[in-house]
């Protein structure tokens, strides 16, 4: 039996939906066509001089090795941020889910800090490995680990895959945790009684009903890592050293605001915008259709 | 009592409007904070309470780039301050914005206000003066770089606490003995364009870029691939290869690694002085920065970095009065004088050097006119009296890019130059091709 609510009025629902649809339009669309529309201007700081460029912001990037280097940070870092931070909080969900005294105390200190701003997280992880007052800093060098992100990039790249996959590691485990709750015992019994081991049991029976959470998480987190870690990167490397850290979206915000340099940071947002499409456009049309609901 | 507090706040209203009436205020975004917004804030009582036609109100809008884009957004809206403080990397910027800003020499001239352009120390005026001659703006802070050395770790590694490396090879005879005495960082440095490529090729009388540096135009290319500089960035590159230079970051996280005893020695801002002043818990000195022997008639001169005070276009003639008005205050030797000793930024004229070694500061605090004395060493050249390069904040972060590199140990110095280069022109081409209306 289907409950459906069919409305009688003609208006009332274009009317309850109006607000969403209007913040949308001022907070997306508008932006949205606007960063298009600078993206074809050649522009001065002030504003004063303007001038149409046409495609001239676009093949500027794309003849750019640095911007292409962005691309393959890009892809690195949010690849790396997102499977880590899935994989870490799958494994904490699974050991928490069998917890059975203090389970409480556990949950509440693995949601914590997703109450932590990036920006605040970044600068807590810069703190830890500051490279000449850090605290890790100081236990790496008695491993003889030569720990200075100011300088080796690799290094930079590992501190902000850090600080932005532990600032999400909370989210992804209370989608987890609410997952494997809603998976039924009796399936677990069941194939516990035929003599399944734990692991077993984990890769044949939860995680493919666990698959819907995944994907979603999937999605949301490279979304994340595209958009979101931007906090992390100011407030710890800044995209450096020589660009290592640069992801695209901080690449935008670096050339637009402290760079006033409008057209091309128009450009790169058009760009990015495209990316994110056809992402989700991909993830949507294959990946989800591994997917068990 | 809802509306007894309603009718007090209508009246407090009244009364503000009144006194606005009566008062020009003129605003000041600034980027001082801390003790040196302190100053800033003192600097403006005092005039306020010289006269009383005009207010200046100054408000920290935070870092110099975060303060400017405020200001460029502000301007776009239409409320920009009266007065706007620029770093000096982001001078080119304002000075091509021509309806956005209007020059200091015509603020002057407009208000009948005294204003000799000459008075300032030619390094300082130059960089802010138009190739024809008029000043665009109004020096504020200005500062260099300087050399500090850690006297204790010299002592300790067997070398003459008094005598500072002055050339690049002493410098490196030094590094190694002090590395051989267990020092952990030896040498570091703070702002690594500013010190290795601007005031390198100041110091040594060679070109950053063409046309004067971009001083007499646009249409300017970097020059720092020479085999000079190609040379001066290989040498850093082995020495942080040997262990014998740190690389600390593109700001000044360098000073509080020489502040700590980490490293032994240090080129930075002369703004550091006074943080080191107060925490370095060992005797220390500051000195000229070092220079290659081989090279003919270096040392010349080291080029400013800190600050000017910009006048935003589109207000009233009478607040430009007292604009003008405070400038003239602000150039009042005893004024510099206090606020060059208090700060630690150069006095900016000479008669407020003058007023300085009188008052017997600087036999008080040796090391304090290093600075000054190093800026005005020989009079400046086309190549050192400072620099204007269109989008530099971009500029300087693509050399900055480039050398990181380098130091890295990834890339060898000739080819992190030339991608400088390279990149940097692209970055000039497309600020002549916005500006050239």
């Amino acid at each position: 039996m289907e409950k459906r609510v069919v409305f009688r009025s003609a208006w009332l629902p274009y009317a309850l939906v109006a607000p969403q649809i209007a913040v949308t339009l001022v907070f997306f669309f508008w932006p949205a066509a606007q960063a298009v529309y600078y993206s074809f201007l050649l522009q001065d700081a002030f504003g004063l001089n303007t001038q149409f460029v046409g495609l001239r912001n676009f093949t500027d990037l794309f003849t750019d090795s640095h911007y292409l280097d962005s691309f393959k940070v890009t892809a690195l870092f949010s690849v790396v941020v997102a499977a880590s931070g899935i994989a870490v909080s799958l494994l904490l969900a699974t050991m928490a889910d069998r917890v059975v005294r203090g389970a409480f105390a556990y949950k509440t200190l693995l949601i914590w800090p997703y109450a932590v701003a990036p920006a605040i997280a970044g600068v807590l992880w810069a703190f830890l490995f500051a490279p000449s007052i850090g605290i890790i800093t100081y236990f790496l060098r008695r491993f003889g680990v030569d720990w200075n992100w100011i300088i080796d990039g690799d290094q930079a790249m590992l501190l902000v895959v850090i600080a932005a996959t532990w600032k999400q590691i909370s989210y992804n485990f209370l989608f987890f945790l609410a997952g494997l709750q809603s998976i039924p015992r009796s399936l677990i019994e069941a194939a516990a009684i035929d003599g399944a081991t734990p692991t077993r049991r984990f890769w044949t029976i939860i995680f493919p009903l666990l698959s819907p959470t995944t994907f979603f998480l999937l999605v949301v987190n490279i979304v994340y890592a595209f958009f979101d870690t931007f906090g992390v990167i100011d407030a710890t490397t800044q995209g450096g050293p020589a660009g290592a850290t640069q992801i695209l979206v901080y690449k935008v915000y670096y050339d637009g605001v402290k760079a006033a340099d409008l057209g091309s940071s128009s450009a790169q947002s058009v760009i990015l915008m495209f990316i994110v499409v056809a992402l989700t456009v991909v993830q949507f049309r294959f990946v989800e259709r591994k997917v068990q609901y | 009592m809802m509306r007894k507090s309603f009718v007090a706040a209508i009246a407090l209203l009244a009364w503000c409007a009144g006194a606005a009436h009566a008062q020009t205020e003129i605003q000041w975004w600034h980027s001082m904070g801390g003790a040196l917004g302190d100053k800033v804030n003192e600097l403006a009582a005092k005039f306020n309470a010289s006269q009383s036609a005009y207010k200046v109100v100054p408000v920290f809008k935070g870092s110099y780039p975060e303060s400017m884009t405020a200001a460029i957004a502000a301007f776009r809206a239409g409320n920009a301050p009266h007065i706007l403080q620029v770093f000096e990397v982001g001078t080119a910027t304002m000075m091509a914005a021509k309806g956005a800003v209007v020059p200091v020499a015509k603020i002057m001239k407009d208000a009948d206000e005294p204003f000799n352009p000459k008075a300032y120390l030619p390094t300082v005026a130059g960089y802010y003066t138009d190739s024809r001659g008029n000043m665009l703006s109004f020096p504020f802070n200005s500062s260099t770089v300087v050399f500090y050395v850690n006297k204790d770790a010299f002592k300790k590694a067997g070398l003459d606490p008094n005598k500072a490396p002055r050339t690049w090879k002493e410098l490196l005879a030094a590094a190694e003995k002090l590395k051989a005495a267990g020092q952990q960082c030896v040498y570091t440095t703070g702002w690594p364009a500013w010190m290795h490529i601007e005031n390198f090729s100041a110091w040594h009388n060679v070109p950053i870029g063409t046309r004067e540096n971009g001083m007499a135009g646009t249409d300017t290319e970097f020059r720092i691939n020479s085999p000079l500089h190609v040379r001066h960035l290989t040498m850093l590159g082995d020495m942080a290869k040997k262990g014998l230079f740190t690389y600390a970051g593109r700001t000044n996280q360098a000073e509080a690694k020489f502040a700590s005893g980490e490293c032994a020695m240090l080129t930075s801002s002369t703004g550091a002085q006074a943080n080191i002043r107060r925490s370095a818990k060992f005797d220390w000195s500051v000195n000229f920065i070092p220079y290659h022997d081989h090279v003919p008639g270096a040392p010349q001169n080291s080029i400013i970095g800190g600050a000017s005070l910009w006048v935003m276009g589109g207000k009233t003639n009478n607040a430009y009065k007292g604009v003008a008005k405070f400038f003239s205050f602000l150039s009042k030797p005893e004024v510099q004088m206090d606020w060059h000793t208090s700060t630690g930024y150069v006095p900016i004229t000479m008669a407020a050097y003058a007023l300085t070694r009188k008052s017997g500061f600087y036999d008080k605090n040796p090391g304090a006119d290093v600075a000054i004395k190093q800026l005005t060493y020989k009079p400046p050249t086309a190549n050192s009296k400072g620099l204007r390069f269109g989008n530099y904040v971009q500029g300087r972060e693509v050399i900055e890019e480039e050398m990181e590199g380098v130091f890295a140990g990834k890339k060898d110095a000739k080819s992190a130059l030339d991608e400088a280069v390279k990149r940097g022109n692209e970055i000039l081409r497309k600020f002549q091709a916005a500006n050239k209306g």
